[in-house]
């Protein structure tokens, strides 16, 4: 077909077909392959608009179960896309093995390979190398444990009624963050395990409360009010599971499903730890392997014309005070740092040298590769983030103290704020910082029964006004009283109740 | 790693959202129906038929979380500095809800939330909101019970039937299939003889006798596989008809109105809502309507719909002359043994005297014992006339098929429709 010969474009013009989607796979592993990513295997489904949506709408779950509140997703997905005001994400991928890519039909050409760089070997690649998902996902299982899942809610639903389980479902989401454990390392889930084991784990668990609960009278005279013996004796910062496993009044298929969701919480948080990272190491090698296609003449002008386009939108990071500002664009972000790293390997300057004398003039893809692996987005950032990627960003912190009149810049993109710039914006992608920190402090067990939790504000940031509502779900799946302070420096500074307590009001006779 | 599989979604269902929308739909249930139901005041009635977009107050729908509020010390990183130097002093924005403190992007953590969510529900479901709780009453006497008619459905093939049923693929299908069963053996008998038959004649010496042999038992095969029937009597398939009864499904509806001088084009477009109400309604509910119109002055006439709406009339009223038409069709047309019959007057009130009780006296005696329902609108802002009256006394002799009322501007209509034929909770529990 080509009349020249010194090219040998796998395609020209934007229109796919199955075919071409394999050829452009078969070259971008090839060339994945070259670079030393380590994926599992691909799944590419190739999917209509409306499909996408879907997607969308189950929070990226291929299958999940039925809520109203995915519902509430899918029509503002629908009716945002029909206003034309949110194109579709471009891709959708999934963490299992095998990864399971989303390309949508209306897709060019150009973007099908874009995304097949991105997630089929971009984020692939994350999800098997990077130790969080190593240690906190099984992507061999979870298709399998959704699965699980949504077939023991909707049987629950049979038997419960519709309005009973959403209500334990309600209530469970909006503790979803307080799901998870950040330090141990859960049991890995197999569907076939948990349905052969759940009926056994109902006995068990309900077993097990009752156990708690009845050694509550019986506890002789002698050790009782001076020593009130907290419980738990440690705070627990997973108060789902707390809560499945002590609650006591759930019933068994009450208690599954608050698992369920821990389960899946559990699923997704290491991509809420690691979205610069994941983002940024999925759009360095699309750009890298789309670079490389043509540099390879692979593929043509107008082909590389489109992607640049299409890259620079993804990437482009507004200034703060613009009105399309939305927070750090964590592609931008995520892309500078890995392209800056591999700068710094290949053509490092003298600050380079002072700053990471480790990195400049080592191996590039060596070092990326470690860089994916053993971090999470605050350390990475802590880790990595060069001057140079602080100033073509120009990043400045801003502080806000409530009992200051203006706010004051307490750091910007020069050789004195570097480092405490670093060190902040490090901060601002822990999640235990961005997140109130609240525990399981105690349970009244001798008494009404009640749990206290205990919030520990940071920086003397206070609890926002939904505290009130989000009590009245662990009201409803603790069946007793709940009480919540905040306590900075061993003084209670806010407390919540549910219900509410009655003590200023004496006026309760009518 | 293995290679990749690409595989082709597009044909699998695309509706997976469609429980959870459906979810949603009916935990904001009554959200949807007020919605609906001030959409239905607020529009045309003759362009009910689409969707609507239905918006729902944010803060109804919140899934709260543990969430940080203002206050306290915040510090965040951002992009795009221009004039800031470390040590700076920035104004504070007006309200602490400026666009640069939050850096976080998170939506709105002022508690309150969107303020409005806004999502499109489909004509059909609108609809169904918006008739949701109506039901026409004595529906039930013309269902199932009392069903009259009854239509053949497709039900398979059997092994009998009537010549006329056959259903020559499938018997000749059957025949195929048995004449290969049964004469396998000896077609392969055939087979391997004539190849020895072929051996044996192509050799140069002579086995003649062998090869005559061989030609009868040949011979032989051929008869008995020619004596197996082309096609036999257990090889007949029929198409076979189930009679169901049919629930008796089709109604008219007869639209009555007053075209004499004292109403206006107004009066008429109330009235022609009004109609337009139940025609929809009807629709959900039988298969069939036919739709009757007749006009009146002082003397009725059947008319067609844009007769019926858009010519004008003069002269004096005598709404007798309708019913009396009514009653007529319904004898010629519409039995009541057949047809569920529901009816709809409207006029302004006015009518001679005298042909008052003449109209009291044939709804009451022969209209209402045949219809399921009758409605009388009376489009007016002014004083009830004879009629009104007249009409009024008979409603409790008929309290399930009867209804009168009032409209006295368009924003009524659907109040008053849904009044007539709300679901009578006594009735039915």
């Amino acid at each position: 077909m080509s009349k020249q010969s010194d090219n040998n474009y796998i395609s020209t013009g934007s229109e796919w077909s199955f075919e071409l989607i394999e050829k452009y796979d078969e070259e971008i592993a090839k060339i994945a392959k070259e670079y030393k990513l380590d994926t599992y295997q691909n799944q590419i489904e190739i999917i209509s608009s409306e499909q996408m949506l879907d997607a969308y709408s189950s929070v990226g779950m291929p299958l999940g179960y039925h809520h109203w509140s995915f519902g509430k997703q899918f029509l503002n997905s629908e009716q945002n896309y029909k206003r034309g005001q949110m194109g579709l994400a471009y891709e959708i991928v999934i963490n299992s093995d095998p990864c399971i890519a989303y390309l949508m039909e209306e897709n060019t050409m150009m973007m099908q390979a874009l995304v097949v760089a991105h997630a089929a070997y971009g984020h692939n690649s994350f999800f098997k190398g990077n130790y969080l998902f190593k240690t906190w996902t099984d992507a061999s299982a979870i298709i399998d444990y959704l699965l699980f899942a949504k077939n023991y809610i909707s049987k629950c639903e049979e038997r419960h009624g519709i309005d009973e389980v959403e209500k334990i479902l309600d209530s469970c989401h909006a503790l979803m963050n307080y799901g998870v454990d950040r330090y141990k390392r859960p049991a890995p889930i197999s569907a076939e395990e948990e349905s052969k084991r759940q009926k056994e784990r109902e006995l068990h668990m309900q077993q097990q409360v009752n156990e708690l609960w009845r050694t509550i009278p019986v506890n002789p005279e002698n050790e009782c009010e001076t020593s009130h013996a907290r419980f738990p004796d440690e705070p627990q910062e997973n108060l789902l599971y707390f809560i499945e496993k002590n609650a006591p009044l759930l019933e068994p298929w009450q208690r599954e499903v608050i698992r369920i969701v821990r389960k899946i919480a559990q699923y997704f948080y290491p991509q809420r730890q690691t979205q610069v990272m994941n983002e940024g190491w999925a759009t360095f090698w699309h750009y890298t392997i789309m670079n490389t296609l043509y540099d390879r003449k692979l593929v043509d002008e107008g082909f590389i014309m489109e992607f640049l386009t299409s890259h620079t939108a993804v990437v482009y990071q507004p200034p703060y005070d613009s009105k399309w500002f939305n927070g750090i664009n964590p592609y931008t972000l995520g892309f500078s740092m890995y392209q800056d790293l591999r700068r710094m390997c290949e053509s490092p300057t003298d600050e380079d040298k002072y700053w990471f004398p480790d990195i400049a003039g080592s191996d590039w893809l060596e070092t990326l590769d470690f860089a994916m692996r053993n971090f999470k987005d605050e350390s990475f950032i802590l880790q990595y983030l060069s001057p140079k990627v602080i100033r073509d960003l120009k990043l400045f912190s801003i502080k806000d103290d409530d009992q200051v009149e203006h706010y004051q810049i307490t750091g910007i993109h020069n050789e004195n704020g570097y480092r405490y710039v670093r060190e902040q914006l490090s901060l601002q992608y822990n999640l235990s910082m961005k997140e109130p920190n609240i525990q399981v402090w105690d349970v009244d067990l001798r008494g009404d029964r009640s749990l206290s939790l205990r919030h520990i504000p940071n920086q003397r940031d206070p609890l926002a006004g939904s505290t009130e509502n989000v009590l009245k779900h662990v009201h409803r799946l603790w069946g007793f009283d709940v009480h919540l302070y905040s306590v900075d420096d061993n003084e209670t500074i806010a407390e919540f109740h549910c219900p509410p307590l009655k003590t200023e009001e004496p006026e309760d006779q009518n | 790693m293995g290679l990749t599989h690409i595989i082709d979604r597009r044909l699998n269902g695309k509706n997976k959202s469609a429980v959870n929308r459906e979810r949603f739909l009916r935990r904001y249930r009554q959200h949807i129906k007020k919605a609906v139901s001030d959409a239905v005041g607020k529009r045309s009635i003759t362009d009910i038929e689409r969707g609507e977009s239905i918006s729902i107050p944010g803060k109804d729908l919140d899934e709260p979380t543990f969430r940080s509020g203002q206050g306290g010390v915040r510090e965040t990183v951002n992009p795009g500095n221009k004039e800031f130097s470390t040590g700076d002093q920035v104004a504070r924005p007006p309200d602490g809800e400026g666009g640069q403190g939050s850096g976080q992007g998170e939506a709105s953590d002022s508690g309150e939330g969107i303020d409005e969510f806004v999502f499109q529900i489909s004509q059909e479901e609108f609809l169904d909101f918006m008739f949701e709780d109506l039901e026409l009453p004595n529906l039930v006497k013309k269902q199932l019970k009392d069903t009259t008619s009854f239509k053949y459905q497709r039900a398979g093939f059997s092994n009998q039937g009537n010549p006329a049923k056959i259903n020559v693929v499938r018997s000749l299908q059957k025949a195929y299939g048995r004449r290969l069963a049964l004469t396998g053996k000896k077609r392969e008998s055939i087979k391997t003889l004539e190849l020895k038959l072929m051996n044996l004649e192509s050799s140069p010496e002579d086995y003649t006798k062998e090869i005559r042999a061989l030609k009868l038992k040949i011979e032989e095969f051929k008869k008995r596989i020619k004596k197996i029937p082309w096609i036999d009597e257990f090889d007949l398939k029929f198409n076979q008809h189930i009679k169901i009864p049919l629930p008796s499904t089709s109604a008219v509806m007869f639209c009555l109105m007053d075209v004499s001088g004292s109403m206006s084009q107004m009066h008429k477009d109330i009235a022609k809502r009004f109609y337009i109400l139940l025609y929809l309604f009807l629709k959900r509910n039988y298969k069939k309507i036919d739709v009757v119109f007749i006009r009146h002055h002082t003397s009725a006439k059947e008319v067609d719909e844009e007769e019926f709406f858009y010519s004008r009339e003069t002269g004096g009223t005598i709404v007798s002359s309708a019913l009396k038409l009514m009653n007529d069709i319904i004898k010629q047309r519409y039995p009541s043994s057949d047809w569920n019959i529901y009816a709809a007057q409207a006029s302004d009130g006015d009518n001679w005297n005298d042909d008052s009780p003449l109209c009291s006296k044939l709804l009451s005696e022969d209209i209402l014992p045949q219809v399921q329902y009758y409605a009388y609108i009376e489009i007016t802002k002014l004083e009830h006339q004879s009629l009104w009256h007249e009409y009024e006394s008979l409603n409790p002799d008929f309290p399930e098929s009867f209804a009168i009322q009032n409209i006295s501007d368009e924003s009524e209509i659907y109040p008053v429709f849904r009044e007539l034929f709300s679901r009578k909770v006594s009735h039915h529990e």
